[in-house]
């Protein structure tokens, strides 16, 4: 080409410029790997023929939650991950977990139990009833809000290899229950000493408390955790939002409390115990507090339970299953573009 | 023979985000700017790839070879096409990423282990193989942190190689570490080679890939434009090779020193 014709294209010769520029630099460097790189001479004899027994599939993971569960030792090791993050470089390590829910139920106690009398003086052993509550609230608290940084957090090893990304959500549930345990026992241990028995209406109370529980956490641990490797403002939401669920469940007061709203402002109760969280409180309550209370004229079970806590249990109990089912395809659909986003 | 890899008019978009952030958004929306753009990272790619085949990948930087390598073992997912792979896949993509700084090695060497689809009870068998591979010795029970870099990339490759694959990928994994290191790595990758697992080697090595490798794909800005033979593919990556750059040889080299 002329000199002439250079000038008069001047982008056509740069962007040629540019791609010789690229060729010769990638040359080189390829000239300088090839002598850094030893060289091997394949081994003699004739090459082995694998046989590969399995089928010819998509290796991107399809399974969900399900498959978390196939692959349990990972599940493990992942919890224990998470453990050893959270309490590196801490003296007191675990036991930060069970400090800071202590001091919370001194304060509250004090405060609710003491100061305001909030429990109206019908209801006897008000620190089980507040104790019961808080548990699963903080439960619940814990797996929103770590499930939604989990899978942002555990971005090197999503990169890495292929794996069901539900794992990370999931592993945070695990690593709550670790935090949880713990405080159930110490909270059946104060139930048994103050006097506490079971029964069959009980039991199934604590059991389709526990399973609200589960599947919300779940539903909600999962939803988040996707949405916040979009935005990261999530994060922060959910923090501002699990401070208020203390708040929004009957545990600080009795539920006569909530009921009484109903008359004048019937929405607001109906908002307030369409909280799959409340419900689950409910319930749990029944399950430890209710049994401790042995004078139950002071304490009626119209008090302190809905009239249609049976009824209201089973239908939240489908709703959140449905809500998990939800959030396993609304995860299932961003996960493809996770990679990019990480 | 079986088909172990099938790559059938595979493309992947990347987003390019230029704008973040809401008040950031707002403002390129006011002047006209582009908040995002489009672009294929791999455009219509398909290849067949035979059990116990060993394939060297090769293309300039930024040509998509670590994204059809991050397709084929699952982390991605194709926009369009499909991608279908037969058996376990192991390999480093990048050289100890998921490690994690606070735990020891030897935890570390677990939880990779189990990343890449080992058991506990598989993990436990080669534990000592790995370790010894590793030559890291006793800083197996130190937290990585305190690892120096070629120690960390030992230990991935060490793991990596010990899974029992079908497929294993190796993107660049050796840059790091040094020669005599390096060496064992090929020595190994030739073994496994051997044992009939088929090999994805990414590689600028032109002796390496021909010492390593059947056949030679090259990738060019997304587009699949060399599938077969070693020599020729190497012979096409230089296809506007001219006597210009030979004289100027001198020169380049030095940019090539800045360029490292």
């Amino acid at each position: 080409m002329s000199k002439a014709a250079d000038r008069a294209r001047p982008d056509d010769v740069d962007e040629r410029g540019r791609r010789r520029n690229a060729a010769k630099r990638a040359r080189a460097l390829m000239e300088k790997k090839a002598n850094a790189m030893p060289v091997v001479e394949a081994p003699d004899g004739p090459r082995q023929v694998r046989v590969v027994e399995a089928e010819l599939v998509d290796p991107a993971p399809h399974g969900g939650i399900a498959e978390v569960f196939q692959q349990r030792y990972l599940l493990k090791l992942i919890v224990q991950r998470q453990l050893a993050q959270m309490y590196a470089a801490s003296v007191l390590g675990l036991l930060w977990s069970y400090i800071q829910p202590a001091m919370r139920f001194g304060v509250y106690f004090f405060v609710f139990g003491v100061v305001l009398k909030s429990h109206g003086g019908n209801t006897p052993n008000f620190a089980l009833h507040l104790f019961a509550g808080m548990v699963f609230v903080h439960y619940f608290s814990e797996t929103w809000s770590s499930g939604t940084r989990s899978v942002r957090q555990n971005r090197a090893l999503l990169l890495k290899m292929r794996m069901p990304r539900e794992i990370f959500p999931v592993a945070s549930m695990v690593t709550a229950m670790y935090h949880t345990g713990p405080q159930i026992l110490i909270l059946l241990v104060i139930c048994l000493i103050v006097g506490w028995g079971v029964s069959f209406t009980s039991i199934a109370a604590g059991l389709l408390g526990l399973a609200i529980l589960l599947t919300f956490a779940m539903a909600m641990a999962l939803f988040f955790s996707a949405l916040n490797v979009y935005y990261k403002d999530f994060q922060n939401i959910v923090a501002t939002f699990t401070q208020f669920l203390h708040f929004m469940v009957p545990m600080m007061y009795p539920y006569s409390t909530i009921a009484r709203l109903q008359d004048n402002h019937p929405w607001i109760y109906q908002l307030y115990m369409a909280n799959p969280l409340a419900e689950s409180v409910l319930l749990m309550q029944r399950f430890f507090w209710y049994p401790t209370v042995t004078d139950t004229t002071k304490a009626p079970l119209s008090d302190h339970f809905p009239p249609d806590l049976w009824e209201r249990g089973l239908i939240m109990l489908a709703i959140t299953s449905l809500m998990l089912f939800g959030a396993q395809k609304f995860f299932s659909r961003l996960e493809p573009k996770f990679p990019e986003r990480l | 023979m079986t088909e172990s890899i099938v790559v059938h008019n595979v493309t992947k978009d990347f987003t390019l985000q230029y704008q973040r952030g809401l008040k950031q958004m707002a403002v390129a929306r006011a002047r006209g700017l582009t908040i995002k753009e489009n672009f294929k990272a791999i455009n219509d790619v398909s290849f067949t790839v035979e059990q116990g085949e060993s394939i060297g990948l090769m293309g300039l930087n930024g040509s998509g070879k670590s994204t059809l390598l991050k397709l084929i073992n699952g982390v991605m997912q194709p926009d369009a096409g499909t991608i279908r792979t037969r058996g376990r896949i192991a390999g480093l993509i990048a050289t100890g990423a998921g490690f994690h700084p606070q735990l020891s090695g030897r935890d570390n060497l677990f939880l990779n282990g189990a990343i890449l689809g080992m058991s506990e009870k598989e993990i436990k068998s080669k534990f000592d193989s790995i370790v010894d591979f590793a030559e890291i010795g006793n800083f197996l029970d130190t937290p990585v942190s305190h690892y120096s870099s070629g120690m960390y990339a030992r230990l991935g490759f060490a793991i990596a190689i010990h899974v029992d694959a079908d497929i294993f990928l190796a993107d660049e994994v050796l840059a790091v570490g040094d020669r005599p290191f390096k060496k064992k790595c090929v020595t190994k990758m030739q073994e496994i080679r051997q044992a009939g697992t088929t090999i994805f080697y990414v590689s600028h090595a032109t002796a390496s890939v021909r010492a390593m490798c059947d056949r030679v794909l090259v990738l060019e800005s997304g587009h699949l434009n060399f599938d077969g033979d070693v020599e020729e593919g190497i012979r096409y990556l230089q296809y506007d090779d001219d006597a210009d750059d030979i004289a100027k040889k001198g020169t380049t080299d030095e940019e090539l020193g800045a360029d490292i």
